[in-house]
């Protein structure tokens, strides 16, 4: 096993609570109507090109992207489409989506490989690759939901010497990274190797953190039988620190280069995918297959069957929530992700998305005690910021509205990671007003900029 | 069905909270509680007892009847500076001046800022500050030590005068000859003086015990420390006649309270390492230059009161490092 | 001692006097020429400096009036919400276009008993990130979060949030349409309208473009788009923008017509005499409508519209 690196700057260490880690992937049947919103990654949502009536196949393309930083969104079960209508999402807005009422087989649409055998030719070159990931709306299932094929598209003049997988999973209470890099290994493996063939680089690095060790040596006796398959892959431990899952952290811990304020990863010449995405990838790549299902965790304290869950988009979380045992009494906090970084939602019937990693459930007393109280300048937020950035300075100009003292203080820089709040003895809710300083002062950069 | 709280992320908190810490502090301060209990007796108990109370009195008829804000006399801040009060005065002091110096601390050393947070100076520092300028004889007053149970006393010729007292009026010699000078009596605090600052060890296992709980930084008493040290050593080796050794000057008077204690009220002293170290430097440097030249014969309270002021201007000049920004470098 | 006590007087009184005599004349030396008229221009403003004119500040106005003036010969354009500029226009010896007085009007009856709250809020209180975090307590996504965002921007005191219903209220008396709260809410549900001739307007009391059947799901009260309002519009005032119907100011004739027949009870009457009443059996302010809205809505829309000593028209 190689040393274990780190990121210096910043970081907590909140409890881990991987209750499901070692819970297999259960496949999850689909209702008979699903939900499958349009706008599933971050940008402009995609364009429906289906209409009440239609029939549809499993992987059909029933939303186009539009613009550059949007994606495709395919239909992941067969069956007519009943409307196209707005639903309430995990944001507790209502958005376009359409709605599919379903037949109980599977027809997929014309040109996927339906085979589970591992196929390890990668027919398609570079170019061809970042087309295929494109065309499969492929997009970052971290959470982040950012097109791949845009991240993979190395710009003029600059060269991609790593590509980092990002199986960190620091969010406590997730494990779907983790199952998924344990019971396909080779399928991720593949992955890995058609980025790094897409990028065109001969490195490849798998950042995992140390509370995975099962699936660090897996992954390491997996490389060392097939070296020459898997030429150029490494598995690269990284303490176990939020956030070490961070795209600059990561890139920070095994390269030891920071990303320049206001600049893409690439300037370091890394790019920086998650484990879902690259298994996604292989499946888009060696079958045609685009994404239309990824692994769910079903987690928290008092649910009584955890459990990772392998559901195909449009299936609404109650259901979920149901197959766990059903949802418990003393629940007040429903969220959509990690406790870190993740979004509380209003209602339990949402539909599952690209960026849906988990669905955590908490009560009061864990989703901690909001009573508010003065600021001591204790600075312990400073010191936990991975950004290296002064929480407690930010939050209180922004609350003053002095956005020129925001951007002179990088509050563009944040990555919202949530530490800062975390620690603060006085729980002020750092996050909040930094996030809101930021939406202002984005709003006057950009308008400069226009000018 | 249940109604769901919707809140910004994160939705987990590290179990730290203000509360905690403060009570942390006060736990810290126990052992020297305790020898100075036994050093003094009820006289030590009735002030402690009377400046926690007067405190936590004046801070919450502020908060209902003034600023009719939430109830703040919970978080422990207020019997924390209550305590560190008492620690700074002699121990034969009147109560009634332990409640005025009470009420200096809290109404004005803290709530006229605004509470918790919001004051630029310490606290228990403007209050003991306030004390020694408007009662100066009754502040400068020492009581012998009487412990509770026997044990040695200091010969009789120390009644009313802590080493440092010694010091400034009479010099080196006198502080011999009064037998001042057996270290291990010093650390272990039969000496003169107010009766929280005497007894070091107590204090710095209070120290060790927040530093490992990671409650205080070891930035700022290291640097008062080492900067006291280095000062007061060259000074010694210039003219050992007319000054003591500097371990002397480590254990002597109100420093280690000060140095572990007071300085290091995170709403008064800097944010970052290096400011921390700044401050430190800046308040050993004072307390140096009161303590061998200045009219009073113990000069951390001043020192770090002076400090706090520049306390904003050095979280100005030292900001963390942002993560990706290099700075220009000047051509 | 007496001695000692005059000279110190005389010293310092002379002293005084040189200094006070110096100040004098390097004021008049350096002192700034400035065009009188402006002084007089910015006695007639208010001097809130609410920047509802555009300009930074009720003397940035007034100069610019003067320096148009003196350009142009008018102060056309330039116009500060709250104030009759005829007053500045006669200052400068000019005339100016008729004074339509302006108020803020807050487009939302999602009080918490039409619009009950359906999650708990644990976030800061500030509107525009409540607004990044949710729908909405009710869970209407166009709907007053009533963080007071609006409230806390006000420069003339006119807002405040009503604690029963959680919604702000103008205060007709204050609010001089100057439209930075309009500016503030990030739900855009604040629009300044004219007063209206007698202090009578009406207008949509909902900002919620959805379909009708989302609407009811979280609102009693809210704009459904049958349209019946604007079938009923003598005077073509009403358009619909998505599904929520729009009553345009300077075609509206405050005739109340679109407000009796609303199913919904979403449009606002503000400052109508009570009906007459038809029949005996009628109380007081109870108002008669056809169809009739939800009894609760009744006392909340009586409150929301404090502006009015008559009653609403519902």
């Amino acid at each position: 096993m190689n040393p274990i690196k780190t990121f210096k700057k910043g970081g907590v260490h909140p409890e881990e609570n991987k209750l499901s880690a070692e819970l297999p992937i259960q496949d999850f049947p689909m209702p008979k109507q699903i939900i499958v919103p349009l706008g599933q990654c971050l940008g402009a949502p995609a364009e429906c090109i289906v209409n009440k009536g239609d029939r549809v196949l499993t992987g059909q393309l029933i939303g186009t992207a539009k613009g550059f930083v949007s994606a495709n969104v395919h239909s992941p079960a067969t069956g007519t489409v009943a409307k196209v209508d707005v639903v309430m999402d995990h944001t507790g807005y209502y958005k376009p989506a359409v709605f599919i009422d379903r037949e109980e087989q599977d027809e997929w649409v014309e040109g996927v490989i339906e085979t589970d055998d591992l196929l390890t030719d990668i027919k398609l070159d570079s170019k061809q690759i970042i087309d295929k990931v494109k065309e499969c709306g492929i997009v970052g299932m971290g959470g982040a939901t950012f097109p791949t094929h845009v991240k993979m598209m190395v710009p003029e003049g600059k060269k991609a010497e790593y590509v980092i997988i990002n199986a960190a999973e620091c969010e406590p209470y997730l494990t779907c990274d983790y199952r998924l890099l344990l019971e396909k290994t080779q399928e991720f493996l593949m992955g890995v190797k058609i980025v790094m063939k897409g990028v065109g680089t001969e490195k490849g690095i798998i950042g995992i953190e140390t509370n995975k060790m099962k699936a660090i040596e897996l992954l390491e006796k997996t490389i060392n039988e097939h070296k020459e398959l898997y030429a150029g892959i490494t598995v690269q431990p990284l303490k176990t620190k939020y956030p070490q899952g961070g795209e600059k952290q990561i890139i920070k811990a095994i390269t030891g280069r920071e990303v320049p304020s206001g600049k893409l990863p690439i300037e370091t010449g890394c790019v920086v995918v998650n484990v879902a995405s690259t298994y996604a990838i292989y499946e888009a790549v060696q079958k045609n297959k685009p994404l239309i299902e990824r692994i769910v965790t079903v987690t928290g304290k008092s649910v009584k069957k955890p459990g990772n869950f392998r559901v195909r988009f449009g299936v609404p979380a109650d259901l979920l929530i149901e197959a766990a045992g059903g949802l418990p009494e003393d629940i007040t906090d429903v969220i959509n992700g990690g406790p870190m970084m993740g979004k509380s939602v209003s209602v339990t019937n949402f539909p599952t998305m690209k960026g849906t990693s988990g669905i955590l459930l908490m009560t009061l007393r864990e989703a901690q005690d909001r009573r508010q109280t003065n600021c001591i300048r204790c600075g312990r937020c400073a010191g936990a910021c991975p950004m290296g950035l002064q929480p407690f300075l930010l939050h209180k100009v922004a609350k003053q509205n002095d956005f020129d003292e925001t951007e002179k203080n990088h509050i563009m820089d944040c990555i919202e990671c949530g530490s800062c709040e975390y620690t603060c003895p006085a729980n002020i809710p750092l996050l909040d007003y930094i996030r809101y300083g930021k939406a202002k002062t984005g709003a006057i950069i950009k308008a400069r900029n226009q000018k | 069905m249940n109604k769901y709280t919707i809140s910004g992320s994160p939705h987990v908190h590290s179990p730290e909270n203000t509360r905690k810490i403060m009570y942390r502090v006060l736990l810290a301060l126990l052992p020297a509680l305790l020898v100075a209990i036994y050093y003094f007796g009820w006289d030590a108990i009735k002030l402690t007892i009377v400046s926690v109370g007067t405190c936590i009195l004046v801070e919450w008829l502020i908060q209902k009847f003034l600023i009719k804000g939430p109830l703040t006399i919970n978080d422990g801040s207020a019997a924390l500076t209550g305590l560190l009060l008492a620690f700074n005065v002699p121990a034969n002091l009147p109560i009634w001046m332990a409640i005025v110096g009470s009420i200096v601390a809290i109404g004005i050393g803290k709530m006229a800022f605004g509470g918790l947070g919001k004051n630029p100076f310490n606290p228990a520092l403007v209050g003991r500050v306030f004390m020694l300028v408007s009662f100066p004889t009754a502040m400068t007053t020492w009581p012998p030590v009487h412990p509770l149970f026997g044990g040695k006393v200091v010969p009789d010729a120390v009644v009313g005068a802590t080493p440092l007292g010694i010091l400034k009026e009479q010099g080196v010699q006198k502080l011999e000859e009064l037998h001042q000078m057996q270290f291990l009596d010093m650390v272990l605090g039969n000496r003169g003086g107010a009766f929280g600052e005497i007894c070091a060890i107590a204090l710095l296992l209070g120290a060790i015990y927040l530093i490992a709980r990671k409650v205080i930084d070891i930035a700022t008493p290291l640097s008062i420390l080492l900067t006291v040290f280095v000062f007061t050593g060259i000074c010694y080796l210039i003219d050992p006649t007319q000054y003591i050794a500097p371990w002397y000057h480590l254990v002597y008077g109100g420093l280690i309270l000060g140095a572990f204690f007071m300085a290091t009220d995170m709403v008064t002293s800097p944010m970052t390492t290096k400011g921390k170290i700044l401050f430190g430097f800046g308040i050993g440097v004072i307390t140096v230059v009161i303590r061998l030249w200045g009219a009073y014969p113990e000069g951390v309270s001043f020192a770090i009161l002076i400090m706090n002021a520049f306390t904003p201007l050095i979280n100005k000049a030292f900001k963390p490092q942002v993560f990706g920004v290099v700075k220009p470098s000047k051509k | 001692m007496s001695n000692t006590l005059l000279i110190s007087l005389a010293v310092l009184g002379i002293l005084g006097g040189i200094l006070a005599v110096i100040l004098y004349f390097v004021a008049q030396k350096f002192k700034v020429e400035e065009n009188p008229l402006i002084d007089e221009a910015e006695a007639c403003l208010p001097g809130a400096n609410c920047g509802g004119c555009g300009f930074a500040g009720c003397r940035a106005l007034a100069e610019a009036c003067v320096k148009q003036a003196a350009e142009k010969g008018n102060i056309d354009g330039l116009a500060c919400p709250g104030t009759d500029m005829g007053k500045v226009a006669a200052v400068l010896g000019l005339t100016a276009a008729a004074f339509e007085p302006k108020i803020a009007v807050v487009r939302c009856n999602g009080s918490c008993q039409n619009s009950p709250s359906k999650v708990h809020y644990e976030g800061a209180d500030i509107c525009a990130f409540a607004n990044t975090l949710y729908a909405g307590k009710g869970g209407c996504s166009k709907g007053c979060l009533g963080l007071g965002d609006c409230v806390k921007k006000c420069n003339f005191d006119a807002l405040h949030i009503d604690e029963e219903t959680g919604l702000p209220v103008v205060d007709p008396d204050k609010c001089v349409g100057c439209g930075v709260c309009a500016k503030t809410c990030p739900r855009g549900i604040i629009e300044v309208r004219p007063r209206g001739k007698k202090d009578r307007r009406v207008y949509v009391c909902c900002s919620n473009t959805d379909k009708g059947a989302l609407v009811v799901k979280n609102c009693s009260v809210g704009c459904i788009g049958c349209q019946k309002c604007l079938k009923e519009c003598p005077f073509e005032a009403i358009e619909m923008r998505g599904n929520l119907a729009y009553i345009d100011p300077a075609k509206c004739k405050a005739c109340g017509k679109c407000a009796k027949v609303c199913p919904r009870g979403s449009i606002h009457a503000v400052n109508f005499p009570a009906p007459k009443p038809e029949a005996p059996a009628l109380q007081g302010a109870e108002p008669v409508a056809k169809p009739q809205p939800k009894p609760e809505a009744q006392p909340v829309e009586a409150k929301t519209n404090v502006e009015s000593e008559n009653t609403v028209i519902a």
